[in-house]
């Protein structure tokens, strides 16, 4: 009996082995796979000037990426600037000023708005931002805009993205102790000021490693960006242009212009740069929230 | 001078929905007396003792009328100078909770809100308060660390020096040792008996034991009533009320 209890006290523990290995395993299969398949391409030119290029002409055998991962950047960067004071506005009043009966009304709610899929949002974007920024706001700016856009493409990310993160931030407030903001409160704080050093502060690593992961996410996503960005191969500083991030390149061409040679190589490049870029966002709010810890 | 009672309570009211957690409590405190509120859990000590520094206004479900008078002023009123009143008061309360700063500016902050700069005066405030409480020889040497490496008790204290760095007149203290170990209870208590001097103490319990040695008044609570008061050797000696009697048999 308890021979048989060893056997599978043993197999159980080798399987958990196994699962964790596993997944260990995976992100390093992944890079291995799309750096040997994207291989080939390097025989035309280098690293540097793949990245670095702005000329994308697969037809000619050239592969600049520049545009693309400058778009993504983009995209990102402006999502952040829209969706992060929202997030965190939203999140201090329903944890901090919202009664009960509105908190727990909202909660149900951001978790449907998180798990709308992407497409949905996409569709939203053609009917109403996409129309909002060519017919409105172009004109306001004397622009001649379709409206597909980087600005486009960065508001419906920034919608996409506060439930998912708003969601994060208000896990990481609800576990601050009443006591702590009665503590600030009672040696004379307002309220704002006792929501910023107790609150805040005592949230500051959640709040970046919300903000990381709706970043890396936000940087990730393809299909609702791809909707309303235009899609075109150009670097430009103005959001009213079009542009043409790195997920929706792949997206778009996998399959369809295999017949051009190295293009597929070029895709396999591109999703590993995307795949190194996410990596990389996720090590810098690791350091991030490591700093802040030791502080 | 008249200023015999620090804190008078006139017909305090807090509901919830329907439900009564205090009803209507009538009471004085005395200055520089510790006064000890004493009753079972649930009595509603720790929401008498909210509304006397108005953190009650963080939960937005209470619904708090009547008045109370601190230095002649009805605290109840709606005010916008609440900061300054609460700062009258120094809250301790049932688990010590350090401002995620360094010892150093948890003893200066509330100094730092009240708006002084000078380095000097903090250092001296922050020297001075550590030794009222007994600290300053165990953190002096690490005043720029978290807090967050002392023991429960020390953090207790630092809470108390914190407290005590803003001025107050009162010292708000909610069953401040339930959560430590009895050297540091007994720490905390000689400290109140201490600062019984300057301050006007009042300290809410559950621990019968703990009412006798502290009190110089005491209150029982039952059910968001205040049951009894008076000197705690009549009260406990001869208790009138059949609520005490049940929770002086009770208690022991
Ligand atoms: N914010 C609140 N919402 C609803 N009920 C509350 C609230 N605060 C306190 N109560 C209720 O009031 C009663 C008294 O609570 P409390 O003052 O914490 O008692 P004590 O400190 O004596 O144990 C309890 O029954 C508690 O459930
Ligand atoms: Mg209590």
């Amino acid at each position: 009996m308890s021979r048989r209890k060893a056997i599978i006290q043993y197999f159980s523990q080798g399987w958990m082995m196994i699962a964790l290995f596993v997944i260990l395993l995976l992100p390093l299969i992944i890079g291995i796979a799309l750096t040997c398949k994207s291989g080939p391409i390097f025989r035309l030119c280098g690293l540097d000037e793949l990245l670095f290029s702005s000329i994308w002409k697969p037809t000619g055998g050239q592969f600049g990426f520049l545009p693309f991962i400058l778009s993504s950047l983009y995209v990102t960067i402006l999502s952040f600037i829209f969706s992060a004071p929202v997030c965190i506005l939203a999140a201090i009043y329903l944890t901090q000023f919202a009664s009960k009966r509105l908190i727990s009304f909202m909660l149900p709610v951001i978790d449907i708005l998180a798990g709308i899929p992407s497409v949905v949002y996409g569709m939203w974007g053609i009917l109403i931002v996409v129309p909002f920024v060519g017919e409105s706001l172009a004109p306001f700016f004397n622009v001649n805009s379709s409206g597909y856009t980087i600005l486009s493409g960065g508001i419906v990310l920034a919608v996409m993205c506060i439930p998912y993160v708003l969601n994060m931030l208000i896990e990481s407030f609800k576990t601050v102790p009443n006591g702590l903001v009665e503590a600030t409160l009672s040696l004379g704080a307002t309220k704002w000021e006792s929501i910023k050093h107790s609150v805040l502060r005592k949230c500051s690593t959640g709040i970046i490693s919300a903000f990381g992961l709706g970043l890396a996410k936000a940087f990730g996503e393809t299909l609702a960006v791809m909707m309303v960005v235009g899609n075109v191969v150009q670097i430009s500083g103005n959001p009213l242009e079009a542009g043409y991030p790195l997920p929706a390149l792949i997206a778009n061409n996998y399959g369809e212009m295999l017949s051009i040679p190295m293009y597929d190589s070029a895709l396999m490049l591109a999703s590993l740069i995307l795949l190194v870029i996410v990596m990389l966002i996720n090590l810098f709010f690791r350091y991030l929230i490591y700093k802040t810890q030791k502080r | 001078m008249k200023q015999d009672n620090a804190i008078e309570i006139h017909n305090l009211n807090v509901c919830v929905d329907d439900q009564r957690i205090l009803k209507n409590i009538n009471l004085q405190i005395p200055s520089h007396k510790i006064t000890v509120l004493l009753g079972p859990s649930g009595c509603g000590k720790t929401t008498l003792l909210r509304s006397l520094n108005r953190l009650t206004d963080l939960y937005k479900e209470l619904k708090v009328t009547g008045q109370i008078f601190i230095d002649g002023e009805d605290i109840l009123k709606p005010r916008n100078d609440i900061y300054e009143i609460r700062q009258k008061m120094g809250l301790l309360s049932q688990k010590p909770y350090p401002l995620p700063l360094s010892i150093y500016k948890n003893v200066t902050y509330g100094i730092k809100l009240k708006g002084v700069k000078d380095k000097k005066l903090l250092d001296y405030n922050v020297e001075k308060r550590l030794q009222e409480v007994g600290l300053w020889d165990e953190v002096k040497d690490r005043l720029h660390s978290s807090p967050d490496t002392l023991s429960i008790g020390q953090q207790q204290r630092l809470c108390l020096a914190r407290g005590l760095a803003v001025k107050p007149r009162l010292i708000l203290a909610d069953e401040p040792t339930s959560a430590l170990d009895p050297h540091s209870s007994k720490t905390i208590e000689d400290l109140f008996k201490k600062l019984k001097d300057q301050y006007t103490i009042v300290v809410v319990t559950h621990i019968l034991r703990q009412a006798k040695r502290l009190a110089d008044h005491a209150v029982f609570m039952h059910f968001g009533e205040v049951i009894e008061q008076g000197s705690p050797d009549e009260m406990f000696s001869n208790p009138q009320s059949p609520e005490l009697k049940k929770y002086l048999i009770d208690g022991n």
